[in-house]
C-alpha cells in the first residue's frame, strides 16, 4: 500500500522535474518548483509511514512552511522587480 | 534519486537563463533533502531544505535583482563584448576536477558502509559515550558533552571559521554603506557651505 504510493510519488516527481527542465516560460518553472516542494512534503510523510515512524509528519509540516515562504518571495520578486529595497533610506534602515 | 541529481546538475550547467537555473537549484536541494531523509539523517535534510531550498534561493534571486537576468552567451562574446572569457571549455580545469574527484572517491572507499554494525563508531565509541559521559563530563545532555568536550577543539575551529566569515561579510557590506553615507554627507556639506557663501556675498 505505502510502497505503491511511494512509487506514484516518485513518478509525480519525475513529471514535475520534466516540467521544470522543459518549461518554456519562467512561470512554468516557478510552478514546477512549488509542485516539487509539495511532492517533497508528501514524500517525507509517506516515507515516515513506510518505515514505521509517523513522527516524520512534523518535519513534513515545516517543509510545507519553507516551501510557502520561498514561493511567496519568488512571486514578490516578480511583482516588484527587486526585493523591495528601492531607495537609499530603506537600505540604511535595513542595515 | 541520484539520477535526478545528475540530470539536474547537467541541466543547471546547460541553462542560459539564470532565473531558471536558480529555480533548478531549489529543486536540487529538495531532492538532496529527500535523499538525506532516506538515509535517516533528518536533521541534515532539514538544514538542507531550509538553507539550500529557502535562503540560498532567495539570496540568488536578490543577486539577480541587483545585476542582470541573463548569462552572456557565446554568440554575444564572439560579436564583440569580451566580458566572460571562461565560458569556453578548458581542458586543464577538466583534468583538475577529474583528479580531485578521483582522490575523493579513493577516500570514500575507506569509509565503512552505510549501516555497517562493525564500523568503529558502533564498536565501542557509542557505548562509552552513552555509559560514561555523565560521570566524565557532568553534563546531562549527551550531544552537548560530545560537542563541547570530546571534540571541543573541532567545535572551536568551526566557531572561529563562522565568526571570521561573519566579520568578512560585515566588513564588505559596511564599507559600501559607510562610503555611501560619507558621500552624501560631503555633498550636503558642500551645498550648505555654498549656500552660506552665497548668502554672505
Amino acid at each position: 500500500m505505502f510502497a505503491v504510493t511511494t512509487i506514484a510519488i516518485l513518478v509525480a516527481m519525475m513529471l514535475a522535474l520534466g516540467r521544470a527542465l522543459l518549461g518554456p516560460t519562467l512561470y512554468d518553472r516557478i510552478l514546477a518548483v512549488n509542485t516539487f516542494g509539495t511532492i517533497t512534503v508528501l514524500f517525507i510523510a509517506i516515507f515516515g509511514f513506510l518505515t514505521g515512524r509517523p513522527e516524520f509528519l512534523d518535519i513534513a509540516l515545516v517543509y510545507a512552511l519553507i516551501n510557502f515562504i520561498t514561493t511567496i518571495a519568488v512571486l514578490k520578486f516578480f511583482e516588484y522587480g527587486d526585493m523591495g529595497r528601492s531607495s537609499l533610506e530603506q537600505q540604511e534602515s535595513d542595515i | 534519486m541520484l539520477a535526478f541529481l545528475a540530470i539536474l546538475g547537467i541541466a543547471i550547467i546547460r541553462l542560459d537563463s539564470l532565473f531558471a537555473a536558480v529555480m533548478l537549484t531549489g529543486i536540487y536541494s529538495l531532492v538532496a533533502a529527500c535523499l538525506y531523509i532516506e538515509m535517516d539523517a533528518v536533521d541534515v535534510a532539514f538544514t538542507e531544505a531550509a538553507v539550500g531550498g529557502g535562503i540560498a534561493t532567495l539570496l540568488f534571486l536578490s543577486t539577480i535583482a541587483l545585476t542582470s537576468n541573463r548569462e552572456k552567451s557565446g554568440n554575444q562574446e564572439k560579436s564583440g563584448s569580451q566580458e566572460k572569457p571562461g565560458s569556453k571549455n578548458s581542458l586543464p580545469a577538466f583534468i583538475v576536477v577529474m583528479l580531485t574527484g578521483a582522490v575523493l572517491m579513493f577516500g570514500v572507499s575507506d569509509i565503512p558502509k552505510f549501516g555497517d554494525s562493525s564500523a568503529p563508531a558502533h564498536q565501542y565509541l557509542s557505548d562509552r559515550y552513552i555509559n560514561q559521559s555523565p560521570q566524565e563530563i557532568g553534563v546531562p545532555n549527551m550531544v552537548t558533552s560530545v560537542l563541547a568536550s570530546y571534540r571541543g577543539y573541532d567545535t572551536m575551529g568551526e566557531v572561529t571559521v563562522i565568526f571570521t566569515a561573519g566579520i568578512a561579510v560585515l566588513m564588505l557590506l559596511g564599507r559600501g554603506f559607510r562610503s555611501n553615507t560619507r558621500r552624501t554627507r560631503v555633498k550636503t556639506d558642500t551645498k550648505s557651505s555654498q549656500g552660506k557663501r552665497s548668502t554672505g556675498e
